[in-house]
C-alpha cells in the first residue's frame, strides 16, 4: 500500500528537517552579522587598507603581519596584555574567593551583602572608568587625599598620568569590576558541596585549614577553572575601561594588543593593519577558547 | 558565655571582613553619588560632602545637556536588541533542547564561541560593512552590533531553561492535537516565561551599558547614554559634578534591573559552570 507510506516518509522527512528549520533564523543571522564580518576582517588584514583611500585596496599577503612583528609598539602592547591578564585575573580570583567564602558563612545580613556585592558588575564600563579617573585624580582625587592623610604618601601621585603607575591603576579598577563575578560563581560551587563532608571531617578532627584544602578546594576546582578561563578571555578582550581611562597613554604605557588594534583603526584609520593586529590577537586567544570549549562540551554532552 | 564568645568570633572573622570588602565594592559608587550632589562651588575647595547638598547637577544634565534624548536613544537600542535577541533565539533554543540531530554539538558550540571573540575583531569589519550599507549612526546599526552578543547569549540561556522543562509536557500537548510549534507556543514558552524575562533583562543591561560599538558605529545622531557621559569631559577641564551625576543616571536603569533579577539570572549563568 504505497499510499500509506508517503505520509510516514513525509513525516520522517519533516522530523529531520524541522530541527534545522527552527535553528535557521538564529544561525543565518549570526552568520551574517558575526561570521561574515570576521571573514571580512581576515580578508582586510591581507590588504593595505586606509579608510580615507577607499579606492586603493591592494592585496599584500602577510605584509601586515610581518610589519607587526617588527613593530615595537606591538611588542610593548603584547607585554602589557600578558601583564594585564597575569595580574588582573588572579587578583579578581583571590578577592572573589575570599568574598565567596565569607558569603557562604551564616550571618544576619548575608542576603543584603550578597545583593550589594554584585553592583560593580551591573555598572556600565564607561561609568566605572570615569568614576575611577575621579578617584585617581592628581589634585582632587580621594585616593591621594586618603594616602596623604594616612601618611603613606608625601606628595600626591598623578596615578594615571605617570607611566609607572597607570597600568597598575587600571588593573585595580578591572579587579574591582570583575571580582564579583568570581564571588558569585565560586559561591555557587561552594553551595554544591554537601554539608555532610564537613561534618565527617570535623568529627575526624580535621582543622579548618585542612577542611578548606581537602574538601572546599577540590569541591570548587571545576568552577574555579571555568571561571578563570572565562575571565581570562574576557579581561584580555576588555578595552573599554582602558580606552576611557587613559586611551592607551601616557605614551604607550597602557596599550594592550586589542586596544592597539582599535586605536590603529580608529585614529589612524589604518583598517588593514588594525585588522591584522586583531587577527593576531584572536589567534593567541584561540588556545584558551578551545580549552574552554572542550570543558563545556564535556559538561553538556 | 560560649554563645557570646562565638558571636564575637563571628563578627571578627566574618562580619568585619565582609564590611571591608563591601566598603571597597560600594565606596567608589557612593563617592560618585556624593560628588554628584556637591555644589560646584564647594567641590574644589572643600571636596565632596553633604553640606549644602544639591540636585543642581541633575537638573543641568536634563535642562542644558539634553540627557533625556540620550536616554531615549539608549532605550530604543537596548529594547530593540532585546526583541531581536529573544525572537531569533526562541525556536533555536527549542530545537537544541528537544531534538537530537547531526551537527548539534557543533552548532551549539558555535553560539558559545561567538562571545569569546574579541570585540575589536568584529568592530572593524562591522564599521566598514555598515559604511558601505549606509546604516552607520542609526539605531539599526547599534541594534545589529549588540545582537552579535545578545543572540548567542540568549540561545545559550534559553536552551538551559528549556532543558529544565520535561519533554513529557510537549508530548502530552501533541497527543492532545497540538503541532510541534503549538506545543512550543502554548506549553513550553509559558513555562519558560521567568527565564525569558531574566534573559531579556540581561540583554537589556548589556546593550544599555555597551560603549565601544556605540562610540564607533554611532555617536553623532544616535548617541546613547554611555557615549553622552563620556563627551561630558571637556577639552580643558572636567566638570566632575555634572559627570558624576551623568554616571549615576546612566547606571541607574541597569543597576535596578540587575538587583531585581539577580537571583534567577545567577542561577542560570552559573548552571553550566557548576556542572563543568
Amino acid at each position: 500500500m504505497p499510499s500509506s507510506e508517503t505520509p510516514i516518509r513525509r513525516g520522517a522527512l519533516a522530523r529531520q528537517v524541522l530541527p534545522y528549520a527552527l535553528l535557521s533564523p538564529a544561525v543565518l543571522v549570526t552568520l551574517a552579522i558575526v561570521f561574515f564580518p570576521m571573514a571580512q576582517a581576515a580578508w582586510m588584514s591581507l590588504h593595505d587598507y586606509i579608510l580615507f583611500k577607499p579606492k586603493e585596496f591592494p592585496f599584500v599577503g602577510l605584509k601586515n603581519f610581518f610589519t607587526a612583528f617588527q613593530d615595537e609598539v606591538f611588542w610593548i602592547s603584547l607585554r602589557h596584555t600578558v601583564l594585564w591578564i597575569a595580574l588582573t585575573v588572579p587578583a579578581q580570583m583571590l578577592l572573589g574567593l575570599v568574598t565567596a567564602l565569607l558569603l557562604n558563612q551564616r550571618f544576619p545580613w548575608r542576603a543584603l551583602a550578597r545583593a550589594l556585592i554584585i553592583i560593580p558588575w551591573a555598572l556600565p564600563s564607561v561609568v566605572i572608568a570615569l568614576m575611577w579617573v575621579w578617584i585617581y585624580d592628581a589634585n582632587y582625587g580621594i585616593l591621594n587625599e586618603f594616602l596623604l592623610r594616612m601618611g603613606l604618601l608625601k606628595a600626591s601621585i598623578p596615578w594615571l598620568a605617570d607611566p609607572d603607575t597607570a597600568l597598575y591603576a587600571i588593573i585595580l579598577t578591572l579587579t574591582w569590576q570583575g571580582f564579583p563575578f568570581f564571588a558569585v560563581m565560586i559561591l555557587a560551587g561552594l553551595q554544591s558541596i554537601p554539608k555532610s563532608y564537613y561534618e565527617a571531617a570535623s568529627l575526624d578532627g580535621a582543622s579548618a585549614w585542612q577542611q578548606f584544602w581537602y574538601i572546599t578546594l577540590p569541591g570548587i576546582s571545576g568552577v574555579l577553572i571555568t571561571a578563570v578561563l572565562l575571565r581570562t578571555i574576557w579581561v584580555a578582550n576588555s578595552i573599554d575601561v582602558i580606552f576611557v581611562m587613559t586611551g592607551g597613554g601616557p605614551g604607550y604605557a597602557t596599550y594592550t594588543l586589542p586596544l592597539y588594534a582599535f586605536i590603529k583603526a580608529r585614529t589612524n584609520l589604518d583598517f588593514g593593519y588594525g585588522s591584522a593586529l586583531a587577527v593576531l590577537f584572536t589567534l593567541m586567544l584561540l588556545g584558551l577558547v578551545i580549552v574552554y570549549l572542550r570543558r563545556t562540551g564535556r559538561a553538556t554532552s | 558565655m560560649v554563645g557570646r564568645k562565638s558571636k564575637l568570633r563571628r563578627i571578627l572573622t566574618v562580619d568585619l571582613p565582609m564590611v571591608l570588602i563591601l566598603t571597597f565594592t560600594l565606596g567608589p559608587y557612593l563617592w560618585m553619588l556624593l560628588t554628584s550632589v556637591t555644589p560646584e562651588s564647594r567641590l574644589f575647595t572643600e571636596g565632596p560632602g553633604l553640606v549644602g547638598a544639591t540636585l543642581e547637577n541633575y537638573i543641568r544634565l536634563f535642562s542644558t545637556v539634553g540627557f533625556l534624548t540620550n536616554l531615549i536613544h539608549s532605550f530604543i537600542i537596548a529594547g530593540g536588541t532585546v526583541i531581536v535577541g529573544l525572537t531569533l533565539s526562541v525556536t533555536a533554543a527549542y530545537s537544541f533542547s528537544r531534538f537530537s540531530f547531526r551537527g548539534k554539538r557543533y552548532l551549539l558550540m558555535q553560539f558559545l564561541v561567538i562571545n569569546m571573540f574579541p570585540v575589536v575583531l568584529l568592530i572593524l569589519p562591522l564599521f566598514v560593512l555598515m559604511r558601505v550599507l549606509g546604516i552607520l549612526d542609526t539605531h539599526l546599526a547599534l541594534i545589529i552590533a549588540n545582537a552579535t552578543v545578545a543572540i548567542p547569549f540568549s540561545v545559550w540561556m534559553m536552551t538551559s531553561y528549556m532543558n529544565g522543562i520535561p519533554k513529557s509536557l510537549d508530548e502530552a500537548a501533541m497527543t492532545d492535537g497540538c503541532s510541534r510549534l503549538g506545543a512550543l507556543w502554548r506549553v513550553v514558552l509559558p513555562l519558560c516565561t521567568p527565564g525569558i524575562i531574566a534573559t531579556g533583562i540581561y540583554i537589556f543591561i548589556t546593550a544599555w551599558n555597551e560603549y565601544l560599538y556605540a562610540l564607533t558605529l554611532g555617536g553623532r545622531n544616535v548617541r546613547p547614554i554611555t557615549v553622552a557621559i563620556q563627551t561630558l569631559i571637556g577639552e580643558y577641564e572636567v566638570e566632575w559634578g555634572l559627570l558624576t551625576a551623568g554616571g549615576i543616571v546612566g547606571a541607574m536603569p541597569a543597576t535596578v534591573l540587575f538587583l531585581i533579577v539577580q537571583k534567577r539570572l545567577i542561577s542560570g549563568l552559573t548552571q553550566g559552570a557548576v556542572k563543568g
